[in-house]
């Protein structure tokens, strides 16, 4: 009831434009599917909660004290068939739902690859504080905060984190997995159509947790291709070097690009090969004590 | 080294809250200092006005040192209700932030707001859902099942003050230093040396310590007692449920505790002696912390829920004047809850990248929870049903947990799928849904059990009028704070987020800080209720100790009842023995024989071996290690020394019993039985009219 009220009383305020940020309107098939999911699984679990929201005020109103009409039986506790209802057809929805359980999540594993005649781009993802850095190994161009692909190909993403455990979400597109140091992880996702995304990062990591979100650009394969163009074009080269003033804490005001990549830096990065620029900033911190 | 530092450790100037609201008086900075004002002038004020009452002596002889479980229930709902002031209050600032925020800084800082929903979390579990369970349990389980006491007196003093300690400390980082931003699980390698130097994730760690320590203890003496000092006769298929549910709520703390304890000590071994348990190099997995995390992290909830759950057994089944329906199906739930909880706890992270057939099995294990939940729901909707239903305030709270715990059930499927999962984890969905568990769960619970057995602790009851304000305020301003973070959450809304960006979320956070301002003004109708309760004590006594014509043993003795709680420890024949006693007469009659009753003397060994532990910990934080080897031998040397003790009992002489009991059953003799639609009326002195 009140769940309507509030819906009723917002969409007079704004529109229920507030969903229109998130998985309930995506775009790709990941998010679809993951969206079929939610409103089948609450579909059966309305079903199922229904009878308590219904019976609980109504049996306890009807048989209140003021009612003389209502019967009265004190020492009755158990009936059979009751017992039958409240246990049978709780588990009979419970094995329901689990066969669809296993077969979704094996479907929309985030490691497993999303079928596609193109075979999908790599880019490997490292979070730092407060940005995420994506790297595209075959194109040897990197960018930071920006995340631009070309749609309906699938992207399959490596995840690492140059510092604190963090949790990588695309709320339109497909989600989460964690990124973690010494660690990858991997994610896939395909975007339907062009357009203008974003994505953040879901586990908070310190002062400059809310502004660590970047913009998601799904674009057509020929201006991907110009756009790559043009990147590789850019004088930056990510290198350990850059990786490490990169890595210091700050929160950047726009993204930026690099034009070439030292080969090999994400499995440096992996292994912590490479010095990190918020060690010498937390040293600082720690001697301030407080 | 300097003087000053072997003194006072890393504790500096800076360190005080006051002193830095001096350099940096922005909004966040006062709000800060605000609080630390309102900690040091609140304890300023409680110890003037005891000093003025001269009541020091009273509190120490009738309270700090008493070792009887219902003073030490008392003391931890005492407790518990100073910390969900303060812990509501920081959740009205969150919202308040949210609700401005939005493309701007708002009034508290990125590092201050992340203090609040760390402390917010810390506390609302450790410091007000477990100290309010174990302060129900501890005051009526005993009375349940015919025990005179817990098991173990003394020990139950030592939790409580362990549990104090550790409030000490949550208040204590309002006014020296900081708490933590690592939020209330605290994950690592955020809450290592690395990335947070100073003393947060310290005061975190210790105090969580001291809880920990002290629930282990209370679980371990609370299922003794369940298993050794029932009233003859009182079989397990005799125990009322709301004991059953201490049962498996001690044994889920004696199991899951351990390994919280245990990740803790190994997080403050990084920190404090340079190991690599959990650090991202040299070896470090933070995965390990995340999992002996949740392997406490999920039982955990099922320790807030099942006392609850017992609870509710209790009073609908009272205020319907009924039988329980289906207790043998309510044990079995309630064990397989218990069972269960310990096979879940992989759904709190299904994100972290390990298989998908993991995912599924934990994902069905989850949901196999619903089965037995659902099973106890239907059992409290059966008990309604062919009853004489009282709709007051417990039952009002009762109806609305059923109405609105199902919501979070449903919340809870689906965040048990890991595909939905990948989308809502770490948003406002998880929020609402945990909140949608614990606040008609948990705390509703607490309320309804409040309002049940207040009288029989206090001797009168507690006030209609203000019961339903606070009821339709808690009600109606969860629904108006969550439903909110629900939408906010679909929208993928990163939880703990201190700023927003998109205007279009403002009407959601609004209606959220309305919410959140209603159940502030819940907790304030609870409060009233008990000042306008107290003041009109004179016509809600009931002496006779029955008001609710309820069926367990702890109706059976007079309201407060005497500090050895039975004159005679009672037979039980059969489930609801004192329901059945009353209606063949044998309810108000005097003891054959009355005997000396034996009971542990006051003790100040709890105290001094909670307040060691605590000064121990607090040096800890602050790398103050005299203070921290001072309280650690005045903890050891208490206990070492307390064990050589002979002289802790005292007996009160079986005239006395006899005399106390004569006067009660007297008092009974006098009183006029009354029907249960006089329950709310001055009529009711606690004698029942058997009604059939």
């Amino acid at each position: 009831m009140t769940t309507v009220f509030i819906c009723i009383a917002a969409t007079s305020l704004s529109g229920c434009s507030v969903l229109r940020r998130g998985f309930l309107a995506p775009a790709g098939p990941i998010a679809h599917a993951e969206r079929h999911e939610f409103f089948f699984v609450g579909a059966v679990m309305l079903v199922v909660i229904g009878p308590v929201i219904l019976l609980a005020p109504l049996i306890a109103w009807h048989y209140r004290l003021a009612n003389t009409k209502s019967a009265f039986r004190p020492q009755w506790g158990f009936s059979w068939i009751l017992e039958g209802l409240i246990w049978v057809p709780p588990t009979l929805i419970v094995i329901f739902l689990a066969v669809f359980l296993v077969q979704r999540t094996e479907q929309l594993d985030p490691y497993r690859p999303i079928p596609s005649k193109l075979p999908p781009l790599q880019v490997d993802v490292v979070s730092l504080d407060w940005k995420w850095l994506f790297i595209y190994p075959t194109l040897h161009i990197a960018s930071v905060n920006q995340l631009i692909v070309p749609a309906d190909r699938p992207i399959q993403m490596h995840l690492t984190s140059g510092t604190v455990m963090q949790s990588l979400l695309m709320p339109r597109l497909a989600g989460q997995i964690y990124a973690m140091a010494g660690m990858e992880t991997q994610l896939h996702i395909l975007i339907s159509k062009p357009g203008n995304y974003w994505g953040e990062n879901a586990q908070y990591d310190g002062d400059g947790f809310v502004h660590q979100k970047f913009q998601v650009m799904g674009i057509t394969p020929q201006d991907f291709d110009r756009w790559v163009a043009h990147t590789q074009q850019t004088p930056k080269t990510l290198d350990s070097e850059a990786y490490t003033s990169l890595s210091r804490q700050s929160i950047l005001p726009q993204p930026i690009t690099f034009g070439n990549v030292e080969p090999g830096i994400f499995s440096k990065i992996v292994h912590q090969m490479i010095p990190l620029g918020y060690a010498a900033q937390h040293e600082k911190a720690k001697s301030n004590g407080g | 080294m300097t003087f000053w530092h072997i003194l006072l450790g890393r504790l500096t100037w800076t360190s005080i809250a006051f002193v830095r609201t001096w350099r940096d008086p922005t909004i966040s900075g006062i709000i800060g200092g605000g609080a630390a004002a309102v900690a040091v002038g609140g304890a300023v004020v409680v110890l003037a006005l005891l000093t003025y009452l001269r009541a020091w002596r009273y509190l120490w002889t009738e309270w700090m040192t008493s070792l009887d479980h219902k003073k030490i229930g008392i003391m931890y709902m005492v407790v518990a209700g100073v910390m969900l002031t303060r812990a509501l209050i920081e959740a009205v600032v969150m919202r308040t932030q949210q609700a401005i925020a939005i493309n701007n800084q708002g009034i508290v800082a990125p590092a201050h707001f992340a203090e609040l929903f760390t402390t917010h979390g810390t506390i609302m579990i450790f410091f007000v859902g477990m100290p309010l369970l174990i302060g129900l349990m501890n005051y009526v389980m005993p009375l349940q099942i015919g025990a005179r006491d817990v098991a173990f007196p003394y020990m139950n003093s030592i939790s409580l003050w362990l549990t104090i300690g550790g409030g000490i400390m949550l208040m204590a980082s309002l006014v020296i230093g900081k708490f933590s931003t690592g939020g209330w699980s605290g994950y690592p390698p955020y809450t290592e040396l690395a990335f947070n130097g100073g003393v947060g994730p310290d005061y975190w760690i210790w105090s969580v310590s001291l809880s920990s320590l002290g629930a282990l203890m209370t679980g371990i003496n609370f299922a003794v007692t369940v298993y050794k000092l029932r009233a003859p006769g009182m079989t397990w298929m005799r125990l009322p449920l709301f004991t059953w549910t201490t049962l498996c709520t001690s044994i889920l703390m004696i199991f899951a505790v351990p390994p919280l304890t245990i990740a803790t000590l190994l997080l403050a071994a990084d920190r404090y002696l340079g190991m690599h348990f959990f650090t991202n190099d040299l070896g470090g997995n933070m995965m390990n912390f995340v999992n002996l995390f949740w392997l406490f992290g999920h039982p955990e909830v099922y320790i807030l829920i099942l006392p609850p759950f017992g609870v509710y057994s209790e009073v609908v089944s009272a205020y319907s004047s009924k039988e329980l329906y289906g207790y043998t199906s309510l044990v079995i739930a309630t064990m397989a809850i218990a069972i269960l909880s310990f096979t879940v706890w992989l759904h709190h992270f299904f994100t972290m990248g390990q298989s998908a057939p993991i995912n599924a099995f934990f994902g069905i294990a989850t949901m196999l929870i619903g089965i037995p939940t659902g099973v106890k729901i239907y059992d409290w909707i059966w008990t309604m049903f062919w009853g004489e239903v009282r709709l007051n305030t417990a039952m009002l709270f009762s109806i609305g947990f059923m109405v609105t715990f199902v919501i979070g059930g449903m919340s809870g499927i689906i965040l048990a799928t890991p595909p939905v999962d990948y989308m809502v984890h770490n948003t406002l969905f998880l929020i609402a849904h945990f909140h949608n568990m614990l606040i008609p769960g948990m705390l509703f619970g607490v309320i309804a059990g409040y309002y049940y057995w207040f009288p029989k602790a206090f001797g009168f009851r507690l006030s209609e009028t203000w019961g339903r304000r606070a009821f339709y305020c808690w009600f109606f301003g969860f629904y108006l704070a969550f439903m909110p973070l629900y939408v906010m959450g679909l929208g993928g809304v990163a939880r703990r987020s201190q700023e927003l960006f998109d205007p279009a979320l403002r009407p959601w956070t609004l209606i959220a800080e309305f919410g959140a301002l209603l159940l502030l003004t819940g907790l304030a109708c609870i409060f009233i209720q008990l000042y306008v309760s107290i003041r009109e004590r004179h016509s809600t006594r009931v002496p006779v100790g029955d008001p609710w014509d309820a069926r367990g043993l702890e109706w059976s003795m007079s309201a407060p009842p005497p500090e050895y709680n039975f004159a005679t420890i009672p037979q039980v024949s059969r489930r609801d023995a004192f329901y059945w006693r009353k209606k063949y007469d044998g309810a108000y009659q005097p003891a054959d024989h009355y005997r000396d009753i034996e009971l542990p003397k006051n003790s100040m060994c709890g105290i001094l071996v909670g307040m060691g532990l605590t000064a121990c910990f607090f040096g800890f934080v602050w790398h103050i290690w005299w203070l921290a080897f001072l309280g650690f031998a005045i903890a050891l040397g208490t206990a070492i020394t307390r064990s050589f003790m002979r002289d802790v009992k005292r007996i009160i002489p079986a005239e006395e019993v006899a005399a106390h009991d004569r006067r009660w059953l007297d008092r009974a003799a006098a009183a006029r039985p009354i029907s249960r639609h006089l329950e709310l009326t001055p009529e009711n002195e606690g004698l029942a009219k058997w009604q059939g």
